[in-house]
């Protein structure tokens, strides 16, 4: 354990972390101890914990506010559906076409964050923060008019109605418009979730701690000093822009798998707000507590059923009590404090140099 | 200091929803006769529910006809039913969720006056119409122990409960996700509003038989489900009619605030119709512009029309002469409609929209069905009988071509085994701020 480094220690307790929760939620589930309410957040748990480490590579490792990332999870989440789909006849076992699907969802969304990523990262701070949002509307909007079914001749596609998709008597509608995609099956499980978990952040704390992630890093900490060492601005932003879209897009398609429809509507402003408020809360930068942040914040809505109407008011208080909480200089304190007297030594706060 | 505040602040609202359902126990015996272990949770849920059932006592009387002809209260059922309905109680469709579970309310303390054998428990969960949160609301309603749901109200997440609801085996009855993809390969899930495909092609019949058009205008949302299902099957059986559809224009949620485009094609296409399978909120807009821009054209709404009346600061003179499909109307005067709007609006402070009475007459027919079956066997008791089974019972009495239920929304309504109602659509013209039948 000494030979290890500081980030490869806090990289295995990240996996760790992840594992012990599979483990526990996986015994109680075998045991049937666990409530229906919540064995059925499983998997949108680990969904937005997938969404907000692939937001924290772009808002915190390299440093640009990106408000459209809903619009990546809605390209991963249709091409996925759209894969599996077509794939239900041909390829027999369920666990091959989910892994297909997420990752043709990861290289749609991909292909998606390269497109956006080129004009969007020569803008810098507020500017590149609405047009990535613009972005996210518009991918919403594109998917809203778009119809896609199969037939024995292939895919057929149309921006008009489902009517003019033209398709045999045997052809299924996949994707209709703004009703979405209908009739999935559900392919998702929680240990693909907790697996693709660990796949992304592998790659994150690989890049992270990597040549590139050092480069991408110094371009947020300081971009003339950066440019002046010779790093090549653009291509290191888009490096860390795509991995995240792709991140988002296998998150888009493990989320859609699991639910028997998901609409373009889904994916709007207020999704890509509330992966944000994951990525805020639990700490810019801070994978451990951006993935805390999304398991809690996912299922907090969900305890709250108790108060009612009051929920999202309670649920609001919650929010600000917790960004009071973590910014105040008092509360850091104390919890140091209680760092220290557990672990028998003063451990600092690595928050500044993470 | 401020942590004590909220927490003390929390109990109080924790223990205000606690009184709300509580209240002393009337003494009340445990009248199912259980011959199974689920006597004990039997027996509490009778005590909760019978005090509803005695608050509501003196109303019994003078309801007890409104129950209907098919629901008259059957001795022979007994128990309580854990009855749950999953509808968006906030966010921005929370006006329909609310409709339908006031609605439900009113139907099941009705219920429970009539004879106090039988009972219904009602928990309403809210979803956000949200499939996501829709899903999380039925797996709450499952960790109460619900036996049957009235749900979805909303369209989309009505799919994705549907389906689980389908691999678990409980019973659904929609009020209002009309989608044909609701019902569509599960046999468990039952609607009591028209299907899109109901309302698209029924109005395009009406438009043809009566001769009300030459040419034809269709403004819809193009990112609604409810919206574009209906254009579609509309679009469809207007080809097949051979009815001239001369101009089709769309708009979103984010675009609803000006239709002078959509109208000024219309117009120049020289419709003398223009159909808008749309909400009333949008379409009373389409209303104002088109009488600013003085175009005169007859406007044709379905369901969703429904409450362009009620609608605050709409200058209804612009309603004039425009014709809707609708299963219900507020101004009715059946005795079954009057002594419901009375009761909607003296205990919410409103006049009931279509969704208030489909949630009500959702109550009523599962009621109905149970009553149906009971008469069959000679009995029944509901008190813990599982999910599962009364899933099994009630589809097999909602397909029963011989059960027919009498509601507000339409007379003798029957269900086909896919999971359709059966009930004539009425077409109603606006007169003088009035729904008139037509």
């Amino acid at each position: 354990m000494k030979k290890l480094s500081k980030s490869a220690r806090g990289s295995f307790i990240n996996y760790g972390i992840v594992l012990v929760f599979f483990l526990i939620f996986q015994i109680m589930l075998s045991m049937g101890k666990l409530s229906s309410s919540f064995s059925g957040q499983l998997i949108p748990i680990c969904t937005y914990v997938i969404m907000a480490l692939s937001l924290n590579l772009v808002v915190g490792i390299s440093g640009e506010l990106s408000l459209g990332h809903a619009g990546f999870m809605s390209v991963g989440a249709f091409s996925g559906v759209i894969a599996a789909a077509c794939m239900q006849n041909s390829v027999e076992a369920s666990w091959i076409r989910l892994i297909l699907a997420i990752v043709i969802g990861a290289a749609f969304a991909a292909v998606a964050g390269a497109v956006i990523g080129v004009p969007v990262l020569r803008l810098r701070g507020d500017y590149l923060a609405i047009v990535t949002l613009a972005f996210g509307e518009i991918i919403k909007n594109v998917l809203n008019c778009l119809y896609i079914g199969v037939d024995s001749h292939g895919l057929h596609i149309s921006m008009k109605d489902a009517n003019a998709l033209g398709m045999e008597a045997d052809g299924i509608t996949i994707i209709n418009g703004p009703m979405g995609a209908l009739g999935i099956k559900k392919i998702s499980t929680f240990a693909s979730a907790v697996i693709l978990i660990l796949i992304v952040l592998f790659i994150i704390q690989n890049l992270v701690n990597s040549r590139s992630g050092r480069a991408i890093k110094s371009i947020r900490d300081n971009r003339i000093a950066a440019e002046a060492c010779g790093i090549n601005v653009m291509k290191y932003k888009m490096m860390a822009f795509v991995v995240s879209a792709a991140m988002a897009g296998a998150a888009g398609a493990l989320y859609a798998l699991n639910y028997s429809t998901v609409v373009p509507k889904k994916f709007d402003f207020n999704t890509s707000i509330l992966i944000l408020v994951f990525v805020v809360l639990g700490g810019i930068g801070n994978l451990r507590g951006s993935m805390i942040a999304a398991a809690v914040l996912t299922v907090l809505p969900e305890m709250l059923r108790q108060f009612q109407d009051y929920r999202m008011l309670v649920y609001a208080i919650v929010l600000i009590l917790v960004m009071i909480l973590t910014n105040n200089r008092k509360a850091k304190d104390m919890l140091g404090r209680m760092k220290a007297g557990i672990f028998g030594k003063i451990d600092h706060r690595r928050q500044t140099n993470e | 200091m401020k942590k004590k505040l909220l927490a003390m602040l929390l109990a109080t609202a924790m223990v205000c929803s606690l009184t709300a359902c509580g209240g002393d126990s009337a003494g009340n015996t445990n009248v199912g006769t259980t011959d199974d272990g689920a006597a004990d949770d039997g027996a509490t849920d009778n005590n909760v529910a019978a005090d509803d059932g005695a608050a509501g006592n003196d109303t019994a009387a003078d309801n007890g006809d409104s129950a209907g002809s098919a629901t008259t209260g059957s001795s022979l059922l007994t128990g309580t039913l854990k009855l749950g309905v999953i509808g968006p109680l906030t966010g921005g469709a929370a006006l329909y969720g609310n409709a339908v579970d006031n609605g439900a309310s009113i139907a099941v303390d009705e219920i429970n006056a009539l004879s106090g054998d039988f009972t219904i428990e009602l928990n309403a969960q809210d979803d956000e119409h949200d499939a996501e949160k829709s899903v999380n609301a039925y797996n709450n309603l499952k960790d109460w122990n619900a036996q049957a749901i009235i749900g979805c109200v909303t369209t989309t997440p009505c799919v994705a409960v549907a389906s689980e609801a389908y691999a678990d085996r409980m019973f659904m009855l929609t009020p209002s996700a009309s989608a044909t993809s609701v019902t569509e390969g599960n046999d468990n899930v039952f609607q009591l509003c028209f299907s899109d495909p109901n309302q698209g092609s029924a109005s395009a019949q009406y438009i043809s038989d009566n001769g009300l058009a030459q040419k034809v205008a269709i403004i819809y949302n193009n990112s609604d489900a409810y919206s574009t299902g209906i254009y579609q099957t509309f679009q469809n059986a207007a080809d097949s009619l051979g009815m001239d559809v001369v101009s089709v224009t769309t708009f979103t949620d984010d675009t609803a605030n000006d239709f002078s485009v959509q109208l000024t094609e219309a117009q120049n296409a020289g419709a003398d119709l223009v159909f808008l399978p749309i909400y009333y909120t949008p379409a009373s807009l389409i209303m104002q512009q088109a009488a600013s821009m003085s175009y005169d054209v007859t406007f044709f709404g379905v369901d969703g029309m429904d409450g362009i009346l009620s609608l605050e600061g709409f200058d209804t003179s612009l309603a004039e002469g425009v014709m809707l499909l609708t299963p219900f109307s507020a101004d009715a005067t059946d005795d079954m409609t009057v002594s419901f709007v009375n009761k909607y609006q003296s205990g919410n402070g409103e006049v009931p929209s279509q969704f208030a009475a489909d949630g009500y007459d959702c109550a009523y027919a599962i009621y109905a069905a149970l009553s149906y079956y009971a008469d069959k066997n000679g009995g029944y008791n509901v008190d813990g009988v599982s999910y599962q089974d009364l899933c099994e019972i009630l589809i097999s009495v909602f397909s029963d071509p011989s059960f027919s239920v009498d509601g507000i929304t339409g007379e003798s309504m029957t269900w086909t085994a896919a999971g359709e109602v059966n009930k004539a659509p009425k077409a109603v013209v606006i007169e003088n701020g009035v729904y008139v039948g037509l």
